[in-house]
């Protein structure tokens, strides 16, 4: 073998890895994942991670890369949903029989055929009339789930059996750990389908309307086919996501379809960061942690959650991800070390600050909503009585001292933090 | 017939000025910042919560008066320190921003008076029947939120059209730079309309926490049917947002009132339907029942075909 070729060699395999790298480890992650966490409620948070992170996914279609604000997303998920439900059924019917594997498919065609009649009205214009035509879609759809009980069921909704369909190489679904690595290769192809189509010159398109839809016009593309065409992709990965949902509870109710699960799908793409195609499968991981783990831990967890998003709309609108990228730069030029001393002296107050504000608003809660009588609580293993001063005190301290040393320390972090961003000497002088 | 009528014309006209408390701030908000805020209902449940609590110490009399304030501060405070800030993320963070402060001021209202319904009563000097009619009671305490409800559309009316702080703020929103280089402070102007606006939804739901309950979901109840209100009347517009409270809570109340179902039009016809058959709940369709989706249905069909709503002159 000559040089050149083995050079050629050399940079096609790192170009290949480069491309493959991140799905190959995916494939991984998602393979080995049930070895580390094999507990019946790890199993669970898996796949309701797996299922959101598709929904969250399909929602960055419309408003990341689209610029559409939804405040109904969820009617595309919810139907799917109700659809592969009344599948399951006629599966265990012998009405219509196929492996319950495929049934998220007929999910995703009745949120891509909603998606279709919806999004030839809505898709005109985006901004607020785009979303407030959601937002009457989606309160439409929920109450008509109330009204219409033949295919919506109700307050009660409607329940199926998964393992009831014919069984595909010996698996007939009757594990959570089964249905685990159903969603998981459902997730995988989903994933990669929406990031392609994201690289296609639709894709690319739909950021160009997203940014200027007045000049996109003005270059020969209809603003309009092109929302339209994000639309329905849209609704099809999210009916997907409902019918995986389907499955993995056996039992779809207007919950899912109503504004509440329209907000938590905003919530979760939001604190993940909508400007980055890994976002919202941050946001979905972290929200589904916050939503099974947390609420073990406190019965405020929504509280908390309110108070994450609000303070990520505030003041990181990047983003759970947008904060990591905000560090690339100085990673790039070998800098991270010049910030892990002023992190570290920044960190650990704020953490005692928000150990204090966490620990008097459980402690207050515990107040308000304990037995009469019982005034012991316990927060984090630490039992203690909230009827005397003591716990008030160490509180107290703690947001003082917490909040004083936090203040103070953070001149030092941003002066590191501008001495780890500042442009490298060779390029000073250059064109700059 | 006829007392059924009269009765469902007056509970329409109680709630469609209820509604246009709400819908007049809301209207507002959004012509001066253009941005819809999705949190302006649940300053109208904080008004209700802040008043009921005054009411257990003061009485109701106080809480009507220092409730509203309360609510309008708290208002002043979220545009000043909240909204403004994220205004340099643009409109969509601004609108997120709205919607994500509606989640948490439920939470918020859950977390200091808890899960269940107050015990949020109308004081015991308004509770008699005003008159009897056919048989039926009109509560004075209906008649009271409408002489409340009339006498706040009348005073913004006169504020917003005959004072110059009317003048200012109808400056400041049409041509806010212009309004600046004439050495009016327009940021604060921004702040006061919208606590204004807040304190406004607060006064409503100061006087519907007693009629239609104190809950945690009572935002969520009205939030909606709000924003169908300035959108089906023209965003941006006042007089639209008059008339579509009206057509909204009439339409509410008549639905309800008027028992009839798609089986009595079928019958009048003399076509029979199956009762198996997967459309049987078309066939039992029913006007009461579906009465909550009307406005929704009036929405998408109203940005569907005239984008601006009824009186409006822009889309967004």
């Amino acid at each position: 073998m000559s040089d050149i070729a083995k050079v050629q060699n050399a940079v096609m395999s790192a170009s290949f890895l480069k491309r493959f790298g991140p799905w190959l480890l995916l494939a991984l992650g998602l393979i080995v994942l049930p070895f580390f966490f094999s507990s019946n409620i790890a199993v669970y948070t898996m796949n309701l991670m797996g299922i959101f992170i598709i929904f969250a996914l399909s929602y960055n279609m419309l408003l990341g890369q689209g610029g559409m604000l939804s405040f109904g997303h969820a009617v595309y998920f919810g139907l799917g949903g109700f659809m592969s439900v009344h599948f399951m059924n006629y599966i265990e019917a012998d009405i219509f029989v196929v492996p319950v594997v495929i049934v998220p498919i007929f999910g995703g065609l009745i949120g891509l055929l909603f998606a279709v009649i919806v999004g030839s009205f809505s898709t005109r214009r985006a901004g607020t009339v785009f979303a407030m035509i959601s937002l009457g879609i989606g309160e439409l759809i929920a109450s008509c789930s109330l009204i219409f009980v033949a295919f919506f069921g109700g307050e009660e909704g409607i329940s199926a059996d998964r393992t009831m369909g014919p069984e595909v190489m010996g698996v007939d679904f009757a594990q959570d750990i089964e249905v685990y690595y159903l969603i998981a290769v459902w997730a995988f192809i989903t994933i990669a389908l929406m990031y392609l189509f994201s690289r296609t010159p639709m894709g690319r398109m739909a950021n160009a309307v997203r940014d200027n839809d007045e000049r996109i016009e003005f270059i020969g593309y209809s603003q309009r086919k092109v929302r339209f065409i994000s639309f329905c992709a849209s609704g099809f990965f999210a009916g997907i996501a409902g019918g995986l949902f389907a499955i993995n509870f056996e039992i779809v109710t207007e919950e899912n379809l109503n504004a509440l699960t329209s907000g938590v799908v905003l919530l979760m793409a939001y604190i993940g960061g909508v400007g980055f195609f890994v976002g919202p499968i941050v946001g979905a991981v972290v929200f589904t942690l916050l939503q099974t783990l947390l609420s073990n831990y406190t019965e405020i967890w929504q509280l908390y959650v309110g108070v994450l998003f609000v303070s990520t709309v505030m003041y990181a609108p990047q983003g759970l991800t947008g904060l990591i990228a905000m560090h690339i730069p100085a990673f790039k030029m070998k800098r991270l070390r010049v910030l892990a001393v002023p992190y570290v002296r920044a960190g650990i107050p704020t953490l005692l600050l928000l150990a204090g504000i966490s620990g008097f608003l459980e402690t207050i809660h515990h107040v308000r909503s304990a037995a009469v009588g019982e005034t012991t609580m316990s927060l984090l293993g630490i039992e203690f009585d909230t009827h005397t001063i003591m716990p008030w005190i160490i509180i107290a301290v703690l947001v003082v001292v917490g909040g004083y040393l936090t203040k103070t320390q953070m001149p030092q972090l941003r002066e590191a933090w501008d001495e780890a961003n500042a442009p490298l000497k060779s390029d000073e002088g250059g064109a700059s | 017939m006829f007392e059924l009528i009269f009765f469902s014309l007056l509970n329409g006209i109680v709630t469609g000025l209820l509604l246009f408390m709400l819908a007049s701030g809301l209207t507002l908000i959004f012509s001066m910042m253009g941005v819809l805020n999705f949190a302006h209902a649940s300053f109208y449940m904080l008004g209700a919560y802040v008043a009921y609590t005054i009411s257990l110490y003061l009485g109701f009399w106080v809480g009507l008066i220092v409730a509203p304030l309360v609510v309008g501060v708290l208002g002043a405070v979220v545009e000043r320190y909240g909204l403004r800030h994220v205004h340099r993320w643009g409109h969509v963070a601004e609108l997120i921003f709205t919607f994500g402060l509606a989640f948490l001021i439920e939470e918020i209202v859950q977390f200091i008076w808890g899960k269940d319904t107050k015990a949020y009563h109308e004081p015991e000097i308004l509770q008699f029947p005003l008159f009897t009619f056919f048989g039926q009671n009109f509560p004075a305490y209906k008649a009271f939120m409408l002489l409340i409800s009339i006498g706040i559309f009348i005073a913004l009316l006169l504020v917003l059209t005959r004072s110059r702080i009317g003048l200012i703020i109808q400056a400041a929103i049409t041509r806010p730079n212009m309004t600046a280089m004439l050495g009016h402070n327009v940021p604060l102007v921004f702040m006061g309309v919208f606590g204004m606006g807040c304190a406004l939804a607060g006064l409503a739901g100061v006087i519907a926490g007693p009629a239609l309950g104190t809950f945690p979901g009572m935002a969520v109840v009205l939030g909606s049917i709000v924003f169908v209100i300035v959108v089906v009347g023209g965003l941006g517009s006042l007089g639209g947002a008059f008339i579509a409270s009206l057509l909204i809570g009439l339409l509410q109340t008549f639905a309800i009132a008027l028992d009839y179902s798609v089986s009595d039009i079928l019958v009048a016809f003399n076509i029979t339907t199956d009762a198996e058959s997967a459309f049987r709940d078309l066939w039992t369709l029913s006007l009461p029942q579906i009465a909550p989706i009307l406005p929704y249905l009036l929405l998408v069909l109203i940005l569907i075909f005239r984008p601006t709503g009824l009186f409006g002159k822009r889309e967004s």
